[in-house]
């Protein structure tokens, strides 16, 4: 299951999950920065963890479920993550954002209500190199409160 | 501190146009794209930093199935005579470019690019590399900047003679040299300046090569056509200025070349260059296929432009009183394997913020076997102005004198004589100086055990250049603007809310869309900081054409003359009472419902090239607290105050200051480039190179001083590119407070600090 969707694929032994979603599957909002698992980029949920998808391989995750970033948004609009994003201008370039928002998600999840340490160490595994993490902190922070109601 | 005019648009926080695509993963980036038939492409590179290339046997390689070609530099055209534009640097000879897509003869650097082979899947492609013999001749390695420039130094280039602009020029030989240039900002007399102070100083800096660290990998996809058309896909910082060197080093007409530009991943100066598309477009020329390329981490790291490492020699003399009578400084930086450092970038920045009578800078272009080195934000002014304000701040130490209190009694005033020549115009040091003073945090006292408080300054001058943009009205009273100046981080909205500005109409209310090479005349770079304040400028010339324009039209329909008719600010049209005596107005949304009827939609084109670029300034205050037993810098609070003209959307203004702030950290703590002997970059991943995290900083507090451009309709000022200028002198000094050792070679490593701090063990 990716998004909901039940999806067949075939994939080179070689590839990884990362590769099979980018060019098998063409869901390229998972993106490669690094292709070792520093970045955090290529972020997506895994059977409910957060795993770099650099780091899986293809055909590991048969019968998982996964989400990824086309999957956050509902037909209602957008998720509060995604929207704190827009408000907050915790993006520039933009092509960390969709990691931080899966690595955001996954931390929301388990802790509805992070201290900003809570989130700092939470999001250290997904780099940003245009916005200092300062207006990212805060965005989490926004749509963590907005989610507590 | 406020500009003092009113606006309804600018000033204001509106969502991003592109932020929605952004956030749900639908934005496409230059690695996103798929074209029917595509094939993949890979870079086989140099292992060696210096050799000669004996040989080159593809033969293994293209007998691999789904392997199509193989090319090397022996493919490329002759480059031509001359120099072209490269990057934000001077232009540079065509030859160097194309040895440097392509090795030509010699490797110059681990890493160095010597063929390309494209294949039919990326792993095909991939292990083809392995397949393609190359034969190597090793030559000894030259690696630090010093070494290279001295008598008996490996010589990278037979053919390479100084050139020495001085008015000496004592460096004008036939002998062939690594140090590629010398060059020189002198005023006042130095003898005299130094005979005047009480104190005189001199120290010894470095600081390593950096990468911009740019989350994207370089990327970029090219069909050639059957009819000669060549199409690229890419991520860059300047589509017109790559399908300019792409039609001189392919020798095709420039109309013959499309760049579409697709979102780009970060850039911060490196992706000015271009690595992989004069590859891909060879590669499809001799496949007939579109080819994709792409790099992987290790490639970005070692085979593009990182920032020059650098040698920085200060001396500086200062009175008692702290008046700063003299200054001068010797600048070697390292260009990498062809010449073009930003050594400028540094001999305008150390001393601008301050008004020094007597002063002289010396500045040395260097070749060695690193990377070609690329620009990156502020380019060269990080390594050249931090020596500067370490030493001042040492002064103050010595003298025992406020290190604020000193900046301000030495600041550069308005329209004071430039170093580099000329005269500043209005700036906003001093009121940035004022704000750092009297700010809470440098108020308030620091307390607890090895802490430490540091301040600097920085500069950068900002960059015009020429821009091309369009926009047309819409019957519903919306208005599309048609940029064609890449957006890296919130210039379309900076962009579309300085054209709502002029119009009286809703940021909203105007789409801003980058288009490729075809749809809209030359623009030069995103970069120097430039867009928002060139590209203002023509959104706001559009706007002045968009107002003529309909009061012509309001006054064809009122049947009056148009000096009858007055466009407002607030976007209402009026025109002269009517027979009844009432007043006639439309507004901006009304009027264009009419404009089908009364001689159809309007559209209006700017051309500019506007010098009046305001230069900036921005002054940081540091606390850290330094952990003895682990020799780890702890960040403890950060304030970042820039003059930055106007703050059109003030939230991406402290967006790019943030942002600046924490690369500075990261170049006074914890990043570097670590060479072996060999010239191999030992920790060519991001685990290893050490970028902050969210972890490793604390919220970082922006402080907008709005001294307006006088130069800009909007006072805009380039925002950018400055606050990665001081955090490397303040980091220090705050370093050497809570340490008592003063740091002079960045990065400030724990295991530096536990060596200062324990030398016997």
């Amino acid at each position: 299951m990716i998004n909901g969707e039940e999806t067949e694929f075939l994939a080179d032994s070689r590839d990884s999950l990362l590769d099979a979603l980018r060019e098998r599957i063409g869901l390229t909002g998972a993106k490669e920065g690094c292709n070792n698992g520093n970045c955090g980029a290529c972020a997506v949920i895994m059977d409910g963890r957060l795993v770099n998808s650099c780091c899986v391989l293809a055909a590991e995750v048969e019968n998982c479920d996964i989400t990824t970033i086309e999957g956050v948004a509902t037909q209602d609009g957008l998720h509060p993550l995604q929207q704190a994003f827009l408000e907050e201008a915790a993006l520039q370039c933009g092509i960390c954002t969709p990691g931080f928002i899966m690595s955001s998600k996954a931390l929301l999840e388990q802790n509805p209500d992070p201290s900003e340490h809570d989130i700092r160490f939470w999001l250290s595994g997904n780099l940003c190199r245009c916005t200092g993490y300062d207006k990212i902190i805060r965005a989490v922070q926004s749509a963590a409160t907005k989610m507590r109601g | 501190m406020v500009a003092s005019k009113e606006y309804k648009v600018i000033g204001t926080r509106p969502i991003r146009h592109d932020g929605t695509d952004k956030v749900t993963g639908r934005a496409q980036y230059g690695a996103d794209i798929r074209l029917t038939g595509m094939l993949y492409a890979r870079v086989k590179r140099s292992p060696h930093a210096h050799a000669i290339i004996k040989k080159i046997d593809a033969s293994k390689a293209l007998a691999l199935p789904g392997v199509k070609a193989v090319i090397t530099h022996q493919d490329f055209p002759r480059p031509p005579e001359g120099v072209g534009t490269s990057g934000e640097g001077a232009p540079q000879p065509w030859r160097f470019q194309v040895e440097n897509f392509l090795a030509n003869k010699k490797v110059l650097y681990r890493g160095h690019a010597v063929a390309a082979v494209a294949a039919t899947d990326a792993h095909i492609a991939e292990d083809a590399l392995a397949l393609i013999d190359v034969e190597y001749e090793e030559l000894p390695p030259v690696l630090d900047v010093r070494e290279a420039m001295s008598e008996n130094a490996p010589i990278l280039h037979d053919d390479l003679r100084t050139k020495d602009t001085t008015p000496l020029a004592t460096n004008n030989t036939d002998k062939p040299s690594n140090v590629a240039a010398h060059t020189q900002i002198k005023r006042g007399d130095l003898e005299k300046g130094f005979a005047e102070a009480d104190v005189v100083i001199e120290r010894e800096f470095t600081t390593t090569m950096y990468h911009q660290g740019y989350i994207e990998p370089h990327n970029g996809t090219a069909y050639w056509s059957k009819d000669g058309h060549l199409t690229v896909w890419n991520s860059s910082q300047s589509h017109f200025v790559f399908r300019n060197q792409l039609a001189n080093v392919l020798q095709i007409p420039t109309a013959r070349v499309t760049v579409v530009p697709l979102e780009i991943g970060g850039g911060f100066g490196g992706k000015l260059y271009m690595y992989l598309e004069p590859l891909a477009a060879l590669l499809s020329k001799q496949t007939g296929k579109p080819v994709k390329m792409w790099m992987t981490r290790e490639e970005v790291f070692e085979a593009t432009g990182p920032t020059s490492g650098a040698y920085v020699r200060v001396k500086m003399g200062m009175k008692k009183d702290g008046t700063i009578t003299a200054g001068e400084a010797y600048m070697a930086f390292e260009a990498g394997a062809y010449p073009g450092s930003p050594v400028g970038g540094g001999m305008n920045g150390i001393f601008a913020p301050y008004n020094i009578p007597n002063i002289q800078v010396d500045g040395y272009d260097v070749v060695l076997n690193k990377p070609k080195t690329a620009a990156y934000r502020a380019p060269g002014t990080p390594a050249g102005e931090f020596p500067g304000d370490a030493v001042i701040n040492e002064l103050c130490d010595q003298l025992n004198l406020d290190p604020m209190d000193v900046r301000i009694n030495n600041a550069a005033h308005d329209d004071d004589e430039r170093p580099m020549g000329g005269n500043w115009g209005v700036i906003g040091a001093l009121q940035c100086m004022e704000a750092m003073k009297n700010h809470p945090h440098y108020q308030s006292e620091l307390q607890g055990e090895n802490r430490g408080r540091g301040v600097a300054m920085g500069y950068w001058g900002n960059a015009g250049g020429e821009t091309t943009s369009s926009a047309s009205v819409n019957a519903d009273g919306t208005v599309n603007l048609v940029l064609g100046s890449i957006d890296i981080g919130g210039t379309r909205p900076a962009l579309a809310m300085q054209l709502a500005e002029t119009l009286g109409i809703r940021a909203e209310d105007v789409w801003p869309r980058v288009v490729d090479t075809d749809g809209v005349g030359f623009n030069l770079f995103t970069a120097g900081s430039r867009t928002a304040f060139a590209g203002g400028w023509a959104a706001y010339e559009l706007g002045q054409q968009i107002r003529a324009k309909m009061v012509e039209r309001a006054a064809k329909i009122w049947e009056c003359k148009e000096d009858e008719v007055a466009y407002g600010d607030d976007g209402i049209i009026r025109g002269p009472k009517d027979g009844d005596g009432k007043d006639r107005q439309f507004t901006f949304k009304e009027l264009c419902g009419q404009l089908g009827r009364t001689g159809g939609i309007i559209e209006v084109g700017a051309n500019i090239n506007k010098t009046s670029v305001g230069v900036s300034f921005a002054g940081h205050i540091v606390d850290v607290e330094v952990d003895k037993d682990t020799g780890k810098v702890k960040i403890l609070r950060y304030t970042a105050v820039q003059d930055v003209g106007t703050a059109i959307h003030p939230s991406y203004v402290e967006g790019q200051i943030q942002g600046g702030v924490a690369q500075g950290i990261g170049m006074a703590l914890t990043e570097e480039y670590h060479f072996g002997g060999d010239g191999r970059m030992q920790n060519a991943s991001f685990l290893d190179y050490r970028m902050p995290t969210a972890l490793d900083l604390p919220m970082i507090e922006t402080v907008l001083i709005e001294v307006p451009n006088p130069g800009h309709p909007y006072g805009v000022r380039g925002v950018g590119e400055v606050p990665i200028v001081p955090p490397l002198a303040a980091v220090q000094q705050a370093v050497a407070e809570a340490t008592g050792h003063r740091f002079n070679n960045l990065p400030i490593t724990p295991a530096s600090i536990l060596e200062a701090l324990y030398p016997e063990e």
